[in-house]
């Protein structure tokens, strides 16, 4: 019964994540969650589980892991490279978004995500993870949720739910967007900005600088010019919000953003546009579409529809 | 009064309140997010993920698979907030408060600045009855007002790099206090020993918006063996 899996190599950013930890952003608690919603929904049918069960997420480089314990059905979502370590010695190339078995003594090596950043790596019935305010969400900054709000570290434990199988391995056939086109709605400072720079914005292409992680992501390209005020009295942040701080460069702010912020916003990512953004990876070039309200519910319809 | 409500996005709105930042303007903010923590908590609407009070405005967020933004507005507007009255949901905190010099790292630049002595300063400080405006940017971090005029004052040209969890800091007529060490351009004139967050606490964060925080002094000695419970 006390079967596990041994952190052999952490990755570079491995959480347990969920759908997000609701309802407590008025006391500065943001909810986190999985950076890309539909490979993680995707990484729990892969064994069956119920959308909403915590995953593990990596990012670039994910962890390696050894079983110790009884044979269990596992998955790996997204566009990842992996590999399956038998026991025996034998080295089986994994298949990312099909689900598998392994054995004690296998040992599962996520070696890296391929032109994208997120995976997900799930396990029949769930991992045992500590809930916090109703979410197994880690927001490692404020040590906030299972694995006492950190990443996983090396030697670190992975317990699960159930060690027995009652669920046929499965694959799941899905596109991913990967275009460059991110939609966006205007923002509630989007008459802050210059007609050269709301015209700048959505036309020139903007680079994915390497300072981002889950709290947000920096661009490079043509300065926007703010000609009201560099500065707003401090609001709430929604996900997605595009602020643009004194120095003209935007800032997307993503599933970990701070609760609320002083930088005027241009735009808004619409969300059935957003896991596609978190994908991208430093140096990529991104360019941003205006779209409307009724655009961005009919683009969410058919976004939901995948799950 | 609530001027204007706009779309932040497909799962977002924005409640503006008008530009004025004062307690009045706040507390009709915060009138609207104890009205709309009352309506998720007794299931009068679905589909609310956050509610999120500043200065002037409240930012809601939502599911869209569950509720659209037009049906959230239209359950704002259809109500007349000055005929509805909500129980009081807020509270008088009492936070100890050392201005010891080793953690008072700003109190000589705002001696140069505002002409008056620390003690002064202090005590200018501890007699302000203080109102949560809001709390966030991160866990539990509360943002006060109003300081008297006297005191108000720019933020740091260089913000520090680190500043310790539990300092309190000024900046204009607001008042903070750092409840995890993070990097920050506030005057720092002291640091409280209490615990303003716990995530293991039936509330994770001590304070609310809406509240009053009252400072209370500590010499250094009561401040190294004060206890949180």
């Amino acid at each position: 019964m006390n079967s596990f899996f041994k952190v052999l190599r952490p990755g570079i950013n491995s959480t347990f994540q969920d759908l997000g930890r609701f309802g407590l952003q008025h006391l500065g608690i943001v909810a986190s969650g999985c950076m890309d919603r539909l490979l993680f929904c995707n990484s729990n049918k892969l064994v069956g589980n119920n959308l909403s069960e915590g995953a593990l997420e990596f990012a670039y480089q994910g962890p390696l892991l050894e079983l110790s314990g009884e044979k269990v059905l596992v998955g790996v979502s997204g566009n990842v490279n992996f590999n399956i370590e038998k026991k025996s010695g034998e080295l089986i190339q994994g298949t990312p978004n099909e689900s598998f078995i392994v054995s004690n003594g296998d040992k599962i090596d996520i070696l890296s995500t391929i032109n994208s950043v997120y995976g997900y790596f799930s396990i029949f019935g769930g991992f045992n993870l500590k809930e916090i305010k109703g979410s197994s969400s880690t927001l490692v900054k404020a040590k906030i949720g299972p694995n006492s709000g950190n990443k996983l570290k090396i030697e670190d434990k992975i317990f699960y739910k159930k060690s027995y199988i009652k669920e046929k391995t499965k694959k799941i056939k899905f596109i991913i967007h990967n275009d460059n086109i991110i939609r966006v709605m205007k923002g509630l400072q989007f008459d802050y900005f210059s007609k050269k720079s709301q015209e700048d914005f959505f036309s020139k292409e903007y680079k994915v600088s390497n300072l981002t992680d889950r709290m947000g992501m920096r661009l490079e390209g043509e300065k926007l010019e703010n000609i009201v005020s560099k500065n707003i009295k401090s609001e709430g942040i929604t996900k997605g919000s595009i602020q643009i701080p004194g120095d003209g460069k935007p800032i997307i702010l993503l599933s970990d953003h701070p609760t609320i912020g002083g930088y005027p916003k241009i735009g808004n990512v619409i969300t059935a546009d957003y896991d596609k953004l978190v994908q991208k990876t430093p140096n990529t070039l991104i360019k941003f579409k205006l779209v409307d309200l009724p655009i961005a519910e009919i683009a969410f319809r058919e976004y939901v529809c995948q799950f | 009064m609530l001027k204007k409500i706009s779309n932040i996005g497909d799962c977002g709105i924005a409640c503006d309140f008008g530009d004025e930042v004062s307690k009045k303007t706040n507390k009709e903010v915060i009138k609207l997010f104890n009205f709309i923590q009352d309506s998720v908590n007794n299931k009068k609407i679905k589909g609310i993920l956050n509610y999120t009070p500043s200065y002037n405005k409240l930012i809601i967020n939502f599911d869209l698979e569950e509720v659209r933004s037009q049906e959230i507005i239209e359950f704002i507007q259809d109500r007349d907030f000055s005929k509805i009255i909500l129980p009081e949901h807020n509270k008088t905190v009492e936070v100890p408060i050392s201005y010891d010099e080793e953690f008072a790292l700003d109190i000589k630049r705002l001696e140069e600045k505002t002409k008056l002595s620390f003690k002064e300063i202090a005590n200018e400080h501890l007699s302000t009855d203080f109102f949560v405006y809001m709390i966030g940017f991160v866990p539990g971090q509360p943002f006060l007002g109003d300081l008297n005029k006297n005191l108000n004052h720019d933020r740091l040209d260089t913000p520090r790099v680190k500043i310790d969890k539990g300092s309190v800091g000024i900046v204009e007529k607001f008042c903070t206090i750092y409840t995890f060490e993070s990097p920050g351009g506030w005057n720092i004139i002291g640091r409280t020993p209490l615990n303003l967050f716990n995530i293991d606490n039936k509330y994770p964060s001590l304070l609310s918006p809406g509240d009053t925080v009252k400072f209370k002094f500590l010499t250094k000695k009561e401040f190294l063996s004060f206890k949180n419970e």
